[in-house]
């Protein structure tokens, strides 16, 4: 039995280049939470002010999100639409895409502009989309699958078992 | 895709809930949040219609705890099973780890089962997987009804078995789950592989963690 479509692992030196490439972003455009989101709804990285939220739950919801208004780019005869902005009373959100496979979801309020976000945003996306492009690199060639040790399948299958009854 | 995340030492997989409409997809994820301990679960999330039929999906991540190290979290989605929203069944499989196939025993809908397993191929497909090669396990649900096929007509009907190419594994393998039954068997000369199965009664929990538990551990299995 194969893995699904696409694993792919996360190591820290990544989590460290972005999160340098997120604070320099909320810094310059005075938003408040930077996060990563992949297509497929994990949240990958938070940045900035902890979200009053539930983060696995934002992050299913954004990738849906995301997914169902490319579907709406599609019947335009877009492609896709790069970026999307929901606004609120208070609190704002704006999302981007980077290099097809991960979501970045700027959080900010009225301390700042949309045009401002958008112009910072557009700057850390190249840079993340380098660094993501040059992540998926990696893992095509066959770096970025790792293997769980054999104790943990055990382990896991254990608690599977205490939490799903045996 | 199951995300290995080492910066947060996270591992998520995606397990999703499939099948035709009102078929108790949505019945499996209500019954697992109602009885997992609250701290193994987080928030449940249907988007619905106004007669709650699901629209676009149900979430419910359920974590499994921290296993050396990593914090370990099965997503759950359900797809909306009516036939005209195909594009967000589409969506919601992008990345799935694993699939639960729920079929309504009920005779009645067996050209709707039908539809839906052919639809899950053709959409997996289009993701460029193959159903075959991932963990995939069937629900007979609503196995309480009258009306209710026997196992052996659903089986026939949904889950034939696919020819097993590969030498290594052209050798038999009894269902755990069912003694004395085969997953991997010889028939005519050609070996067949069936996806394991469970009868449920979703609405009262019977086979619901039953088959949870089984399409988790044969995720679980691709990690290692």
């Amino acid at each position: 039995m194969t893995r699904g479509s696409s694993s792919w692992s996360f190591r820290e030196e990544d989590a460290s280049r972005i999160g340098s490439m997120l604070n320099g972003l909320l810094r310059e455009a005075n938003a408040r939470t930077a996060l990563l989101v992949d297509r497929t709804g994990q949240m990958l990285a938070t940045v900035g002010e902890e979200p009053r939220f539930d983060p696995v739950a934002f992050a299913s919801l954004t990738a849906a999100d995301f997914s169902a208004n490319d579907q709406l780019a599609r019947m335009l005869g877009e492609n896709e639409f790069g970026a999307l902005f929901h606004q609120g009373e208070r609190d704002s959100l704006y999302l981007a895409d980077i290099a097809r496979r991960v979501i970045l979801v700027v959080i900010f309020d009225n301390r700042t502009t949309l045009g401002l976000v958008k112009l910072r945003v557009r700057t850390t996306v190249e840079r993340l989309a380098a660094l993501f492009t040059e992540m998926f690199a990696r893992e095509a060639a066959g770096e970025g699958v790792t293997r769980m040790d054999t104790g943990f399948v055990g382990e896991a299958e254990d608690e599977i078992d205490k939490l799903f009854g045996s | 895709m199951s995300l290995i995340n080492y910066a947060s030492r996270e591992i998520n997989c995606k397990l999703v809930y499939y099948g035709p409409g009102l078929g108790g997809k949505t019945t499996n994820l209500e019954y697992i949040y109602e009885k997992v301990a609250p701290a193994s679960k987080g928030k449940m999330i249907s988007l619905a219609t106004e007669t709650e039929r699901t629209l676009f999906f149900d979430f419910l991540p359920v974590d499994l705890g921290t296993i050396r190290g990593f914090k370990t979290r099965f997503h759950l989605y359900t797809v909306p099973g009516q036939v005209y929203y195909n594009a967000s069944r589409k969506l919601i499989l992008k990345g799935v780890d694993g699939v639960v196939y729920v079929g309504d025993s009920q005779l009645e809908r067996m050209e709707a089962n039908l539809e839906s397993m052919q639809n899950l191929y053709d959409n997996m497909a289009q993701h460029g997987l193959d159903l075959t090669r991932l963990p995939f396990v069937i629900q007979y649900n609503k196995r309480d009804l009258p009306n209710a096929a026997p196992i052996q007509v659903l089986q026939d009907a949904l889950n034939p078995g696919w020819p097993v190419e590969d030498p290594s594994r052209q050798r038999p393998l009894t269902d755990p789950n069912r003694p004395g039954e085969m997953l991997v068997q010889e028939s005519d000369g050609m070996w067949i592989e069936r996806a394991p199965y469970f009868e449920a009664v979703a609405l009262r929990g019977d086979g619901v963690f039953d088959t949870l538990r089984a399409v988790s551990k044969l995720v679980l299995k691709t990690l290692g």
